[in-house]
């Protein structure tokens, strides 16, 4: 009993990490008053060059490092578009998304069906051997540690630093910050390539950890669930971990319930994420005056120093 | 030198019209430098993917097929956009305009009625605005994100028509292949064109096209879209009704993707799959921004966008390249045509010496 509830844990924990990474990036991107909605398409070429990077190396740090240089690569596209050129932010996300889904699939077109060996779990004598605790708590990949690591850097960073409060600003008056001398597009540009590494790194979460294989559109709509945890966490770190968690349950609990072979079609079951997101999405936003309060006021906006 | 953006006074009109056409010209040289670096001959492949497949009459008729449901979700999606509305989840629709119309065919197997095509029709249109009346709903009633909702309802409605397809949709004889019957001739759309596939679903999306120009162009509808899209405060002072419009765009891309969707599984599928569109719903988003959210521009956009589908299978059978070129080549398209729109409203400077005088003056 304890070995099948610390076993639904474990993947509960898995399932919720991609959404952990791509949502605190995302929420940084956010923070900076940039609206990044391709994070679904930078997760796909995070995902790809990661696999590829491990394929070719065998060595899984450089595997990892490489998704998320992909994934910055891909949101400085985003950024040359909308912040150098000024284009339609909503625009220019779903177009990288797009592109990301075919440029990924290109990529991986021959990795498609080759295994490799998953991410190595954290394997300490004794505490590892805890009933329950040990596999949750101390038999993790070592990626499941950053991304918590990531979630309260990411906390201390907006809360406590100047550069935060810099970044912060920037989101919320994009001229206030212009006149007081911030670079506010170098400031955007830094914000969308951390989002845009985070999101290669959800990516490689999947591809090299979570299931360890390569297919098309392996992502499945996490990238735009992630952006949905962003104003479900009302744009706090903490909130997010929180949400992610509470997916990845809703999740796993679905594949169970397929597992055991309820009298409900498996289809009906893996609808339940993405029902869940919508249900979130509404209770969150309903409260029109909490949403405005908490939203970088200059998301989506458009910034030109001249005008 | 450094390269500067100065705002022009006005927005340039001829940059309006140039700029898709810079776009499409960027987006084939990049095309050649891709083949290239895929070690394939770029003339040879550029030749296979743009001409090859509009060099037969049934090309031509592919070309329109392929159109057909791109061009109704564009103009659904135009409406939409022109308000500053969302809705991204044209693909879901669709989805559900196929169950529903599809659905009829099925419940009404054996009839040979002359309405059972119209029924369908309206079935699908009816399922697709079901679709799109729920975003709608939400964002209205609970001020809930139209993009995300409508996105994450697409995955609901691919599982649920994979579901049916495995269920009550399924074929009786079918050795329990997830695979509808295949529709009766009276559920079938009619071939215009001899020898092609070229249904009679392209003619109503010519219409469709010219019917949302009159309408945008010439009603008063059209106008408070372009206002509300334009300043949503000034439309407010006139007194334009905000709900009114998100209901009637969001509705009629619904409706029109729910016809497409109708249109792919009583045309050139001929029955239900448990695919029936690649990502029609998603392109038509591209199709809608290279035809600057106008109707006319949207037509020639889906013939290009389509033209991108063919010339993807047939680099695909004939050099064996991957058919995830076609994505590409449409994520791409969409990148340079963003990217040039910086054009219409700025024009490009060259300047000397550094543009940093304006800073730090308040540090």
């Amino acid at each position: 009993m304890i070995e099948t509830l610390a076993a639904i844990l474990v993947t509960v924990v898995t399932a919720a990490t991609p959404l952990v990474f791509a949502a605190t990036g995302e929420l940084v991107t956010e923070k900076a008053g940039v609206l990044n909605l391709g994070v679904e398409g930078m997760m796909l070429v995070g995902a790809v060059s990661g696999f590829a990077a491990a394929i070719a190396t065998g060595n899984p740090a450089i595997a990892i490092l490489v998704a998320m240089i992909a994934g910055a690569v891909m949101a400085f596209l985003f950024g040359v578009l909308t912040l150098s050129l000024m284009a339609n932010q909503v625009a220019t996300g779903l177009a990288l998304t797009m592109f990301g889904v075919g440029l990924s699939a290109l990529i991986g077109q021959d990795y498609v069906g080759t295994p490799i060996k998953a991410l190595a779990k954290l394997d300490i004598p004794v505490l590892s051997d805890l009933p329950l605790i040990g596999p949750v708590v101390f038999g993790q990949d070592f990626l499941v540690y950053l991304s918590l690591v990531m979630v309260a850097g990411v906390a201390w960073f907006l809360k406590s630093t100047r550069a935060g409060l810099i970044l912060r600003a920037t989101g919320e008056s994009h001229d206030a910050a212009h006149a007081l001398g911030y670079s506010v597009i170098g400031i955007r540009y830094l914000a969308v390539m951390f989002g845009g590494a985070m999101s290669g790194l959800a990516g490689a979460y999947l591809s090299l950890a979570y299931t360890p294989m390569w297919a098309e559109n392996m992502s499945a709509g996490r990238g735009w669930i992630a952006l949905a945890l962003v104003v479900f966490a009302t744009w706090k770190p903490g909130r997010v971990l929180v949400g992610a968690y509470l997916f990845g349950g809703v999740t796993i609990l679905q594949l169970h319930a397929q597992g055991a072979g309820f009298a409900v079609p498996s289809q009906a079951l893996s609808m339940l994420p993405y029902l869940a997101t919508i249900v979130v999405l509404v209770v969150i936003s309903r409260d029109s005056t909490r949403i405005r309060l908490n939203a970088p006021a200059c998301i989506g906006k458009v910034f030109h120093p001249e005008t | 030198m450094l390269l500067k953006l100065e705002p022009r006074g006005e927005t340039s009109r001829a940059m309006v019209y140039l700029t898709p056409l810079l776009a499409i010209f960027l987006t084939l040289i990049m095309g050649a430098v891709l083949f290239a670096l895929l070690g394939h001959d770029p003339l040879e492949a550029m030749h296979a993917f743009f001409i090859v497949p509009v060099s037969s009459a049934y090309g031509l008729g592919e070309l329109g097929v392929k159109a057909t449901p791109l061009v109704l979700c564009a103009i659904g999606l135009a409406i939409g956009f022109r308000a500053n509305v969302w809705n991204i989840g044209a693909e879901g629709q669709l989805t559900l305009g196929a169950i529903f119309g599809g659905g009829l065919a099925l419940w009404f197997y054996d009839s040979d009625s002359v309405l059972l095509l119209p029924a369908m029709a309206l079935a699908g249109a009816l399922g697709g605005l079901a679709w799109a009346a729920i975003p709608a709903f939400l964002k209205l009633r609970f001020n809930a994100n139209e993009i995300l909702t409508s996105l994450m309802l697409t995955y609901v409605a691919t599982l649920l028509l994979s579901l049916l397809v495995h269920g009550p949709y399924r074929d009786p004889d079918g050795f329990n292949f997830p695979e509808s019957r295949l529709f009766e001739d009276s559920a079938l759309l009619p071939v215009m064109i001899e020898g092609t596939r070229l249904h009679l679903g392209a003619a109503v999306a010519v219409f469709v096209v010219l019917a949302a120009w009159l309408i945008l162009s010439r009603s008063f509808i059209g106008f408070q879209i372009k206002v509300i899209g334009l300043t949503p405060a000034a439309a407010g002072y006139a007194g334009f009704r905000h709900s009114n419009l998100v209901w009637l765009t969001l509705l009629t891309g619904g409706a029109l993707a729910g016809l497409a969707g109708l249109f792919e599984v009583a045309g050139p599928i001929g029955q239900i799959t448990p695919v029936i569109s690649p990502g029609y719903g998603f392109t038509a988003i591209i199709v809608a921004f290279v035809g600057r959210l106008h109707p006319i521009g949207i037509l020639g956009a889906g013939l290009l966008i389509a033209l991108s589908y063919l010339g993807g299978e047939t680099v695909q059978i004939q050099m064996g390249l991957p058919q995830a070129v076609t994505g590409v080549f449409q994520g791409l398209l969409l990148f340079f045509l963003l990217a040039c729109d910086v054009l219409i409203r700025y024009r490009i400077r060259w300047t000397l010496g550094t543009p940093k005088e304006t800073r730090r003056t308040a540090a």
